[in-house]
């Protein structure tokens, strides 16, 4: 069979070739799917009046104890909750369906939160907690909620939803149950929960990083961003909101990589690019695996670029000890506090914010040895702004996770 | 192209034609394909340092692919290699977490552990006759939830810098090459040791077993035995494969997700046959480089990543079409395309 073997090996080459020819053009092609400059925000991600909104709520002065930032909401409209008001709070039983513990942000939330209940519990200002843990399957998330609307003994219900478009409808079915109902994180396109909690949002987290890269880059530097997964609502509004800022500025975007977070593959892709050419600055849509990034330059030989990670630990101690130009964009990991809070608000049937806007600062060199010394006993994989210094059973609770 | 084209006339030294009827001329080929693009795109990508960056990001890849070679050249798959990786480094990062003292205890532990996986993957399959496929399945699932329910769901904790030596280190100031690294050192090391057990008695067990365990057994191979041995040793290669990516870039939550198939595709791609008893280490090891070489050739290319799952399979199953045209796959009986007339049997008479 001659004919086919060469004809194989022909087509085979052939692709390897086209895909070499078609895409031959590494200084402007910004990874690809973009197509063009790649500096363009695609507009399925990018709403300019909500990214406007959200750059605008960085400089306002939230409401709130100042020493309680998952306490604190900005510009909030109240809204009444006397009709859910519990005769007995002590004995109101509070559910919570959880979209998943599959990430260290979401571990050590998690953990603050159930801490919360406790001091809750003990205050008698709610009762019983009960969780339900989706492992990041819709469906799975779908059928907890109806669980717990069918059971009948929720006294109010949190959702931590684990995509948008999918959990609205079942998000909708817990509200006409009739029991308060409290979404946080990512949102559902509905506003029929007493309470929808958030820090600032994607857009804020991504401007954060992107400006720091602009102010402490010279004109002309180059900057690679390294991105966990397209098509995630939180994650693109990050990714878009820096396309925005690195278009209108000189530095010039090498590409965007996909990584899952994985470490051997964030240090693959920027040895890579290390091997390609001068790499200045990175910036990156959430701080997993930034030390492995760092580890990459440090392996090549070459001075670390000014990077954004995120405040998880192991970046923010890699970064002291370096002494790296660098910042830690916060999304702020205290907010796993505030729907339990929200939840014990409503039973007493004290008003909340219809919508509660968190503070979402990101934390800068001033700050850093602040934060290191006051998580000096955590592990690495826990997040700094986690905000459950005051709780009961800190530190144990964190370290011995 | 530089590739050698085997012609038909010329008689060629009985080593090299043993070298091109176990598969491993098309892989070579591919690799030397994808080197030739590479280069073309990264002029660069050949003087030693890059070589040996890409040398060990491969390297646990083929310690795994030699793992995974053992198993299915004896007629069994291994799905659980990537919850192993993971779980390994999960435990190792949590043993470990940053104490220098504590890291060869926990690397002996890992190796225990690593043993008593394999050793249950094995007796079960051949004890229990549960199909290696559910077997090793299973395990995966096991692994993969007992080490979230053990973490919380996400790792904690943090490799020493001693853990991090294999994966990361390396001679330094070699000429030409700069860093030669462990990772490479121990992964073309056990390759080596994977060669010469093949040629020994215990691999002419493994093999006879892969093609015909019936008769292997009629002529005195303990294939119950060989066979558990066989899933012991690709979970040992697990281990070291973890050692080594947990050292290469520490300790994150991915570590180790998805990395059986891509160990099993890089076994494939060398031409070793699933289903058992053909195919040669050398072949799996080279089959592993490709693979790690299409990863470094899409990112040169900056081909999309949403794609590259789809360019990677068609290259594969262009790959093994391409060998199985050129005969040198060939497959056993029970595999071989039924012919196209089957006689069917009567109606009524019990089929064999």
């Amino acid at each position: 069979m001659r004919i086919p073997r060469m004809l194989l090996a022909g087509t085979a080459g052939l692709t390897l070739m086209l895909s070499a020819c078609t895409t031959d053009a590494p200084d402007d092609a910004a990874g690809g799917e973009g197509g063009g400059t790649g500096l363009t925000p695609d507009a399925e991600w990018f709403d300019p009046a909500e990214y406007e909104a959200q750059l605008a709520q960085r400089e306002i002065e939230p409401e709130g104890p100042a020493d309680e930032p998952w306490s604190q909401a900005i510009e909030p409209e109240w809204t009444d909750t006397a009709e859910f008001v519990h005769d007995s709070p002590e004995d109101a039983t509070v559910c919570f369906s959880n979209a998943s513990v599959s990430n260290p942000w979401r571990v050590t939330g998690f953990i603050t939160m159930e801490q919360q209940v406790e001091a809750l519990q003990e205050e008698g200002r709610i009762g019983d907690f009960r969780v339900s843990d989706a492992a990041d399957d819709d469906n799975q998330q779908i059928s907890d909620i109806q669980a717990f609307v069918d059971s009948g003994d929720c006294d109010a219900i949190i959702i931590s939803p684990s995509t948008t478009a999918t959990l609205t409808p079942a998000v909708e079915t817990a509200c006409e149950s009739g029991v308060p109902v409290i979404v946080f994180d990512r949102g559902v396109n509905s506003d029929c929960m007493v309470t929808f909690i958030h820090p600032i949002g994607g857009y804020a987290y991504g401007a954060d990083a992107a400006e720091f890269l602009v102010e402490n880059l010279e004109p002309g530097s180059t900057v690679l961003a390294l991105r966990i997964l397209p098509g995630v609502d939180v994650l693109e509004h990050r990714w878009a909101a820096a396309q925005e800022i690195f278009g209108g500025s000189d530095l010039e975007v090498l590409g965007y990589e996909f990584t899952e977070g994985d470490g051997a593959k964030i240090k693959d892709l920027v040895s890579q690019h290390l091997q390609r050419g001068e790499v200045n600055g990175i910036w990156m849509d959430a701080g997993d695996g930034a030390v492995a990034a760092l580890e990459a330059f440090e392996d090549a030989g070459r001075p670390y670029p000014v990077i954004s990670g995120e405040d998880e630990l192991s970046f923010m101690r890699t970064w002291d000890e370096e002494g790296l130009t660098a910042i830690a964009p916060v999304y702020s990991n205290f907010q796993w506090r505030t729907p339990v809070l929200a939840a014990s608000m409503i039973l007493a049937g004290e008003e909340v914010p219809a919508e509660w806007v968190l503070p979402q600062e990101p934390i800068r060199q001033d700050e850093l040895q602040d934060y290191l010394d006051r998580n000096a006993d955590m592990p690495s994989l826990h997040y700094a702004k986690f905000g459950g210094e005051d709780l009961p059973g800190f530190p144990e609770a964190w370290t011995d996770r | 192209m530089t590739a050698p084209t085997p012609s038909a006339r010329r008689p060629y030294p009985a080593a090299l034609a043993a070298f091109g009827r176990g598969g491993t001329a098309t892989v070579l080929l591919l690799l030397v394909l994808v080197f030739v693009v590479i280069a073309t795109q990264n002029p660069s990508f050949f003087q030693g340092p890059p070589l040996m960056a890409f040398a060990k990001k491969a390297a646990p890849l083929v310690v795994l692919a030699v793992g995974q070679y053992l198993v299915i050249v004896s007629g069994e798959f291994d799905l659980s290699v990537g919850s192993l990786v993971g779980a390994q480094v999960v435990i190792a990062a949590r043993l470990i977490d940053g104490e220098e003292g504590v890291t060869l205890p926990v690397i002996g532990l890992m190796l225990a552990f690593g043993l008593l996986v394999g050793l249950v993957n094995g007796l079960v399959t051949t004890l229990l006759k549960v199909p290696s496929i559910i077997t090793t399945l299973g395990m995966m699932l096991v692994l993969f939830g007992a080490v979230r329910y053990w973490t919380g769901g996400a790792p904690t904790g943090s490799l020493s810098e001693s853990f991090r030596v294999p994966g990361r280190g390396g001679i330094e100031d070699v000429p030409f090459l700069g860093q030669l690294p462990w990772a490479v050192l121990i992964a073309l090391a056990l390759t080596v040791v994977a060669v010469f057990l093949m040629r020994s008695p215990f691999g002419r067990s493994l093999m006879a077993t892969g093609d015909n365990d019936v008769a292997a057994a009629f002529s005195g191979v303990r294939v119950q035995r060989t066979r558990t041995l066989a899933f012991v040793g690709s979970a040992l290669m697990a281990t070291v494969a973890a050692i080594l990516i947990g050292g290469y870039a520490g300790v994150t939550a991915q570590v180790g997700q998805g990395l059986e198939f891509t160990a099993i595709t890089a076994v494939v791609l060398g031409g070793v046959v699933l289903g058992g008893g053909r195919g040669t280490v050398v072949a799996a090891a080279l089959g592993a480089l490709t693979v790690e070489a299409l990863f470094t050739l899409f990112n040169q290319l900056y081909l999309p990543s949403t794609i590259q799952p789809s360019v990677q399979g068609l290259i594969i199953i262009a790959a093994v079409a391409y060998a199985a045209r050129r005969g040198e796959l060939r497959l056993p009986g029970r595999l071989r395309r039924r012919p196209d007339h089957e006689p069917e049997p009567p109606l009524g008479t019990p089929r064999r």
